[in-house]
């Protein structure tokens, strides 16, 4: 992959949709293709496709474009551009944006205009990043699938009749789709990962605190961690390099320098990783793993051995209960986190016909505005937080999210990160597991331990399952303030796989 | 809403049980921002003004900690002789209410800053008791609603309500007494002693102006009886907002009656809240709380813990003011006064203009003297606090001089002070304006003892045999004369003088 491949041989543009981020950055900083050329490319993409993908919740066309304008006005003048200046970008509508609508993917917030940005939004406008639009999402993030979302499922764009993953669905379907070289996920237990995996694409939750989470509308405090979601590794890690970083707006935010994931990124693509020790978790394979699947996490395997790491295999017994304590984590602060969503100041407001109380109305409004899955998940927190009932589940979860957190320490100090499958299977059907959130809950079960411990964890795909032809992803977990590590294995996986196959693992994708 | 609640008199009452109290201050912070966002906290301003988007709680924002909050309540707590948390958390307390934007709000709960304390206080006829602080938490204030429509001022039965956010948000410091037992009879007079205390505490540490009319400091008052001799508590009521100090003896007082009334007719006390009336001086009944509310504590998420280093609680504590009670013993002191005096200046609330006075050049005995007769008596007749008579300090400390140099007697003195709070100037100003000076012009005053003399041979007569005591009429004749413009003490010694009699 050239920093310039957006230039064929005569000279002429390739389809500016296909180029990587840093490509695009490249030709628009040299005036190969204007900001706004390279806008409109994508607006007219997502146009053809989207209707089919759905992949955008919100398209900001006209903000997209002025954005692009100011991009070509700054390069006219001289002025230096950033990494990413005029690099379109898919945001996922979890982050408020001032004058644009914000939803989370819920009905109790149609129609919303935020007042203020999100600190993650401030950073994507300073860094010249023009945001197309908002992506669909499960409801409140609450989901593995997008099936949660109030406005409709997403389809993945490698066979539109199943998921794209979930919770950031329509992030990592537009990209994998062509309508943007860059999105923003949001990770509680693999939202970016997961279908980061299931697309094909690259997601990566960084270390908790590493992206302020200010403006990103809460669904577990303590787990939420934004993070780039992109097509290649480069990608992603110039991406995270504009959005992390100390906000004094965030007290979880870390005070602390930005992991150097760019250069990280531009050394693991190298393919060298002579010296690094790399653990396989024993506990994430077995029942319920999808053949394929595990095949090709042992081709991955066997790759970075090929590469020069040392691989050894670890046990974390304490992640078989990761599952159970999440499911209490998670519904305990979204009991809390979504009760502001009352119906009286902003939002849905439903039964206000003047003869019923305020507490009417919040019922009626949140019974109105909230979809099923939220729902459960606000009983269920409601239930574990309850007296007599908080020591046995939101207390005994705390318990187990220590024990994971000291396996995890004990792995990094023999290993300096460890890999797995991102998700057990590849995409399912939509609908097939909508009625059983069991099931659905499975779809997180390798991603959750880096949640809980606050880890760094990245998913990057590492080929077709042969059964079904869907991607697979390799997650990769870092220590905290790792995330460079990330990179570094990361970046050489996937030059690995690219020499092997002879091309990104999207070309394969079909035309939509 | 007019509920007649059957008493049984206060004597009665104690005959027959033992009060037990506690007591739940909550203080507004003077911080000139938020607890967790940077909003102002100025009173007055309009609605909803002075609001963010975390104050408001718009989804995606997030609290970061006023680290001035932190530094009051840790004086707080270092002033109540209270342990200071080495690591501590905030928490979640979740409930529905419309003027709480997130619908929880950030409080703390089994990890106070600050705990196991106590404060001595000051009862009227000087004794201590020592009231035992079992936390001092830090919290955020909710907004302030108005509800219009409905009888009650309540949110039920009104037509709409009116929120203002300003509030919310606002740091306050929750201050928590464990049980106070064996104050008897004088469970009213020491919750008032304590709420008293502790609003001076408050104020000397200049973390709040712990104003009560403006809601910036607020007690609610738990109340329960025990049979006199028995161990265990009874079932308390929780008297919200009550909001003046004098409030605080009454609405202890009166549900020792009510409660009393409950129990000696065989009913039981129902646990619940209730409001007190500042007119009637009586509880009304509010939510009863037929199980304990839930309001599903747990750790703030998107709060790091509050860990105070051990070196900044100890320089903190090295820089605490003199607190009211080691000042008050001080000033006792110096001023050579009995606790009684001392109960009375402090009832009165005295003791910074009798300071601020002194520190103005008057003597202290003249200060306390005209802080605590005139001008008392003036604030007292007006209905209004000592401090909001329109008189500074440094006026009455001019007061004072004019009467130590001769220039003014006690009579005169009351009537330049009279000039002043119905605005004609200052004291200097006074004098001339009404010629309020007294005669010191010997030879005028010489001439008005010769003529009072002559005009009282009997009594002259009387005083040269050695009856110095009747010299009194003879001054008052003097007075009289010069129209009370004269110097007693100068006119008796020169009547004594002119008599031949040694004073």
């Amino acid at each position: 992959m050239n920093d310039k491949a957006g230039v064929d041989e005569a000279g002429a543009m390739a389809d500016l949709t296909r180029l990587t981020a840093a490509e695009t950055a490249v030709a628009i900083a040299s005036g190969e293709a204007s900001a706004v050329e390279v806008a409109k490319a994508h607006l007219d993409r997502i146009a053809a496709v989207d209707e089919k993908v759905h992949a955008f919740l919100h398209i900001d066309t006209e903000g997209a474009l002025r954005a692009a304008e100011a991009v070509d006005a700054k390069r006219a003048q001289g002025e230096k551009l950033g990494p990413l200046a005029g690099v379109p970008l898919a945001l996922k509508d979890i982050f408020t944006t001032e004058g644009v609508p914000t939803t989370v993917g819920s009905k109790i917030l149609e129609g919303w205009i935020p007042p203020y940005d999100a600190t993650l939004t401030k950073r994507l406008k300073q860094a010249d990043v023009v945001i197309l639009g908002k992506t669909n999402m499960d409801e409140f993030a609450m989901g593995s699938s997008t099936e949660n979302s109030a406005y409709g499922p997403t389809g993945n764009p490698w066979d539109l009749t199943r998921i794209p993953g979930g919770s950031g669905g329509g992030s990592a379907a537009a990209l994998a789709s062509f309508q943007a070289p860059l999105a923003i996920g949001t990770d509680t237990g693999g939202s970016i990962r997961q279908p980061a995996a299931v697309t094909g694409t690259v997601g990566v939750k960084p270390t908790y605190g590493g992206v302020s989470r200010y403006g990103m509308v809460a669904f577990s405090s303590s787990l939420d961690q934004g993070g780039p979601c992109a097509r290649t590794v480069l990608d992603a890690a110039l991406l995270h390099e504009v959005i992390a970083g100390h906000d004094p707006m965030d007290s979880t935010s870390i005070d602390a320098p930005v992991p150097p994931v760019v250069e990280a990124a531009r050394e693991g693509r190298k393919g060298d990783v002579r010296g690094m020790r790399i653990g396989v978790v024993k506990e994430f394979a077995g029942e319920g793993y999808q053949a394929g699947v595990m095949q090709r996490f042992t081709e991955s395997v066997e790759l970075l051995r090929e590469l020069g790491a040392e691989i050894v295999e670890v046990s974390c017994p304490a992640f078989d209960y990761a599952l159970a304590a999440y499911y209490l984590i998670a519904p305990s602060e979204c009991s809390s986190n979504l009760a502001r969503f009352d119906g009286l100041r902003y939002g849905l407001r439903v039964g206000d016909d003047g003869t019923k109380s305020a507490e009417d109305v919040t019922s009626l409004t949140r019974e109105a505005g909230f979809g099923p899955e939220v729902k459960r998940r606000i009983m269920l927190g409601t239930y574990a937080l309850s007296s007599g009932y908080y020591d046995a589940y939101y207390g005994s979860a705390q318990k187990v999210r220590t024990l994971i957190t000291r396996d995890f320490q004990r792995a990094f100090g023999d290993v300096d990160v460890l890999i797995s499958p991102t998700t057990p299977t590849t995409a399912f059907p939509i609908g097939e597991r909508a009625d059983d959130p069991m099931a659905m809950y499975l779809a997180d079960l390798c991603t959750i331990p880096a949640n809980l411990a606050g880890n760094a964890a990245m998913s990057l795909p590492c080929g077709l399952a042969p059964e079904d032809g869907l991607p697979v992803g390799l997650q990769i977990i870092a220590p905290a303030m790792a995330d460079d590590r990330l990179y570094r294995v990361g970046a050489a996986v996937e030059a690995g796989f690219v020499e092997r196959w002879g091309h990104p693992l999207l070309e394969e994708a079909p035309a939509l | 809403m007019t509920v007649t609640e059957e008493l049984v008199s206060y004597e009665d009452a104690l005959a027959a049980y033992d009060p037990v109290m506690g007591l739940e201050v909550h203080v507004e912070l003077g911080t000139k921002t938020k607890m967790f966002c940077g909003c102002s906290t100025r009173l007055g301003a309009e609605p909803n003004s002075q609001t963010c988007p975390t104050c408001l709680g718009l989804p995606g924002s997030l609290p970061v900690v006023n680290a001035t909050g932190v530094e009051s309540a840790i004086k707080i707590g270092l002033a109540l002789n209270c342990e200071i948390a080495e690591w501590c958390r905030f928490a979640r307390k979740n409930y529905f209410y419309p003027d709480m934007p997130k619908n929880f709000q950030t409080s703390q709960y089994d990890e106070p800053i600050a705990f196991n304390g106590y404060l001595d206080v000051a009862l009227e006829d000087g004794e201590t008791f020592r009231v035992h602080i079992e936390r001092a938490h830090m919290e955020e204030d909710t907004g302030k609603s108005t509800h219009i429509g409905g009888a009650t001022g309540r949110i039920h039965g009104a037509v709409h309500s009116l929120l203002d956010y300003n509030r919310a948000g606002i740091p306050l410091i929750e201050i928590v007494t464990k049980p106070i037992v064996g104050a008897g009879s004088r469970a009213p007079e020491v919750a008032k002693a304590y709420v008293t205390e502790l609003r001076e505490l408050i104020r000397a540490l200049g973390v709040s102006e712990a104003r009560m009319e403006m809601g910036q400091m607020r007690c609610d008052v738990n109340l329960s009886l025990r049979p006199n001799g028995s161990e265990t508590f009874g079932t308390r009521s929780e008297t919200k907002n009550v909001n003046s100090l004098r409030s605080v003896e009454r609405a202890v007082r009166f549900e020792i009656q009510r409660h009393a009334a409950l129990l000696a007719s065989g009913g039981s006390v129902v646990q619940e809240t209730r409001h007190f009336h500042e007119d009637t001086g009586s509880t009304t009944s509010g939510r009863i709380k037929e199980e304990a509310e839930d309001y599903r504590y747990f750790p703030e998420p998107d709060l790091v813990p509050v860990a105070p280093s051990r070196e900044w609680v100890e320089e903190l504590c090295s820089r605490l003011p003199e607190l009211p009670r080691v000042r008050r013993e001080r000033l006792k002191a110096e001023w050579d006064i009995s606790d009684h005096e001392m109960q009375s200046v402090l009832n009165a609330g005295a003791i910074d203009p009798i300071v601020a006075t002194i520190d103005a050049g008057a003597p202290a005995d003249q200060a306390r003297k005209w802080w605590m007769g005139e001008l008392a008596r003036r604030a007292n007749e007006d209905g209004v606090e000592l401090t909001a008579l329109p008189i500074t300090p440094v006026q009455v400390a001019r007061v004072c001089a004019l009467v130590v140099e001769g220039s003014l007697n006690d009579k005169l003195a009351r009537q330049v002070i009279e000039g002043v709070l119905v605005g004609e100037g200052d004291p200097d100003q006074v004098v001339d304006k009404r010629g309020l000076a007294v005669v010191s012009d010997e030879g005028a005053l010489g001439t008005a003892v010769d003529e009072a003399i002559a005009g009282n041979q009997a009594v002259a007569e009387k005083i040269r045999s050695g009856k110095v005591a009747a010299a009194g009429a003879l001054v008052g004749a003097v007075m009289k004369a010069t129209g009370g413009k004269a110097d007693a003490a100068r006119v008796r010694e020169l009547i004594l003088e002119k008599l031949g009699v040694q004073s």
